[in-house]
């Protein structure tokens, strides 16, 4: 083996050029993958993290049915205090979530009393929800307090620009509630907020005990809890998980009480997270036409050039394996420097664009700094699959070379 | 008279060629490259295969290293009836009782004069490595090339090339070496050279040497030679002058 690792680095090096420029095309390739898959798995991953992590959280729970007429907000499909306790009395018992926040969600108007519009609210704990949503106060952008008192109300900022409302400007909030009787509480402005793409990203936040002031709620009612995970990467698993626990509680009718969903399914984003992932796929598809085209096409040649040295070995007796094996590893060796190389620079290259500290926007998000970042695994996956394809690229060559007559391989001129 | 009999009778010769014919197929006809061709050689002999261009040398030194199959005839090459060995059994025959000299030289050119004497000890037998730098050493010496050892073959000349040929075509201990036109590519006072080298091995390791050549000139250093004409075996000299029919 090492003998024919030896005569096929030689056979390599004798077409210095030749093998520089094959190997240079196959090291572009993977630099280029790298650079794709890290910058967009950046832009990804702080997407995915800005949804989660400012409105949506990791995973939420509803009543069943309340995802599919969400838009409505419909109070008549919130949790009762009882079932609430349910829920609560389970998540409480699972080690993987690092914390939870109900809230009441409903429409209602907002006054200036100047001017009137409609507007989306969150009734939130806003302890309990800033620790399920971290990123929730820096999207308050006027606000000099980062927390909502009682009395307060956070208001998105489209809103606040066009109905020209300012911090500490008294707004009055009028809900419907589920009887029918209209109630309104007067609220503070302590904060506008920055709007992320998807539903909810242009919700007001006011305290969970006014929200149920205003609905005129006896006892508490839950529209939705959403969970933060200690660890995300956890997120299947455990979405899976708490979907077995909580399917076991069944209403009078028998029917599963709760539903379950994770970022994925509440976000229209997941639906850009894809399209990235198809493309980075698209994008390694041509590096592996690329590298197999390539490397055939220089294997092909190799062969061709030499079916007088591969009749002279033959005939004192080289086995066909062996003459083989020596191609193959011929192309594998050349896809080697490539993937070495390739990743090599794509690492420095990397390192590059992050020390540069580049920065791109997002919806009505700007500023964010570029952290391309690429995975251990994944370069190794790469790598391994351009090796593996080196191979296969020069199966055919290697393939025919073993199997020429010596006689008709020594005639060759 | 018993005891010489019996002698005959064992004897292992080194080819045994009884009406060894070759047809050589072009489209629909079939062209008649040898026709019936018998002879036999000696172990440890020097014999040389004589002829003008076209007459079968190649042909039948092809049949006789293996590396192409009689259309008729019995053909034995050191004891073994080749006809019916295939890809893989001649190739493992070959390497394992024949070596080749070729008239380019046909060294590897990424490997060294050393490596290339090496190479059928790594890659046709497995020889460990004290025997294997032993014997390279050995032929190295054997034909002159000991201070080239480390040179690439398009460093050396032509008659260097083929001395390194020579060795590489003895260092596995074949049992028969052959050589088609081994001087062909080279000046007239080289060719000599080249043949002595070879028939120094024959002395030195009591190798059976078979060589063509259609150079007049040449045949003369062999110890045995049959003339070819057509495809036909015409005459066989022994040295010392007598001829037989
Ligand atoms: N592969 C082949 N196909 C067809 N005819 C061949 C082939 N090889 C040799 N011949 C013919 O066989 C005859 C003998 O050729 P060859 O053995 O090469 O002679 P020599 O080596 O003495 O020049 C010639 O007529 C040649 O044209
Ligand atoms: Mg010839």
């Amino acid at each position: 083996m090492g003998n024919l690792f030896k005569i096929a680095i030689r056979n390599l090096l004798r077409y210095k050029r030749r093998t520089l420029l094959t190997a240079s095309l196959v090291t572009l390739g993977i630099v280029f993958v790298l650079l794709f898959v890290s910058v967009t798995g950046s832009f990804k991953s702080m997407m995915i993290g800005q949804m989660t992590d400012s409105m949506l959280g990791h995973l939420q729970v509803h009543r069943k049915g309340y995802l599919a007429s969400i838009d409505n907000l419909p109070l008549n499909l919130n949790m009762k205090m009882q079932t609430y306790k349910k829920l609560e009395g389970i998540l409480n018992q699972q080690p993987e979530i690092e914390a939870y926040s109900p809230r009441i969600k409903f429409g209602g108007m907002f006054s200036t009393f100047v001017e009137t519009t409609n507007i989306r609210l969150n009734g939130v704990y806003p302890d309990r929800e800033l620790k399920t949503v971290p990123l929730l106060p820096s999207r308050v952008t006027n606000g000099t307090e980062k927390t909502l008192e009682k009395g307060e109300i956070w208001i998105p900022e489209l809103m606040a620009k066009s109905m020209k409302v300012n911090m500490g400007d008294t707004v009055v909030i009028i809900a419907t509630n589920q009887d029918g009787s209209v109630n309104g509480k007067q609220f503070k402005v302590a904060g506008v907020l920055e709007s992320v793409t998807g539903p909810g990203g242009r919700d007001g936040y006011v305290h969970i005990e006014d929200a149920m002031e205003v609905l005129r709620m006896e006892e508490m009612e839950v529209s939705e809890v959403a969970i933060r995970l200690k660890d995300f990467g956890r997120l299947y698993a455990f979405t899976e998980k708490l979907d077995g626990l909580l399917s076991g509680e069944l209403n009078k009718q028998g029917k599963p009480v709760f539903e379950v969903h994770n970022w994925e399914k509440l976000s229209p984003f997941y639906n850009i997270a894809q399209m990235i992932d198809i493309m980075a796929l698209f994008i390694k598809f041509m590096l592996i036409a690329v590298v197999l085209v390539s490397i055939m096409n220089v294997m092909i040649m190799a062969v061709y050039e030499r079916v007088r040295e591969i009749g002279t070995i033959a005939a004192i007796g080289t086995l066909p394996g062996k003459i083989l094996s020596l191609f193959i590893l011929e192309g594998l060796s050349l896809g080697v420097l490539g993937v070495v190389a390739g990743n090599i620079l794509g690492f420095i290259i990397i390192a590059i664009l992050n020390l540069s500290k580049m920065t791109f926007s997002f919806g009505r998000q700007t500023g964010l700094i570029l952290s391309a970042r690429v995975a251990p695994m994944d370069m190794l996956v790469i790598s391994l699959i351009v090796i593996l394809i080196s191979v296969i690229a020069s199966l055919q060559p290697a393939l025919k070379a073993s199997r020429m007559e010596p006689i008709k391989a020594l005639r060759h001129v | 008279m018993g005891l010489v009999v019996a002698e005959n009778i064992t004897k292992i010769y080194s080819v045994v060629a009884t009406k060894v014919s070759k047809d050589y197929k072009v489209g629909e006809i079939a062209i008649r490259a040898l026709n019936e061709v018998s002879f036999e050689i000696e172990p440890a002999s020097f014999v040389s295969f004589v002829g003008p261009s076209g007459s079968g040398k190649t042909t039948l030194l092809n049949l006789i290293g293996c590396l192409d199959k009689p259309t008729e005839g019995k053909l034995e090459v050191a004891g073994t009836d080749v006809l019916h060995l295939d890809r893989k059994q001649s190739a493992s025959f070959r390497g394992n009782n024949l070596g080749f000299i070729f008239q380019d030289f046909n060294l590897l050119p990424v490997l060294t004069v050393f490596e290339n004497i090496e190479y059928p000890l790594l890659m046709v037998q497995k020889i460990p490595g004290v025997e294997r730098k032993k014997r390279i050493m050995a032929l190295l010496e054997a034909v002159g090339m000991t201070d080239q050892r480390d040179k690439y073959p398009d460093q050396i000349s032509g008659g260097q090339k083929q001395r390194v040929a020579i060795a590489r075509a003895l260092v596995t201990n074949p049992k028969l070496v052959l050589a088609d036109e081994p001087t062909a590519n080279l000046d007239h006072k080289t060719a000599f050279l080249v043949l002595e080298s070879m028939k120094k091995m024959r002395n030195e390791f009591r190798t059976t040497f078979v060589f063509s050549t259609h150079d007049q000139k040449i045949v003369g250093e062999a110890e045995i030679i049959y003339s070819l004409e057509d495809g036909e075996l015409v005459g066989k000299q022994v040295k010392g002058g007598q001829k037989n029919g």
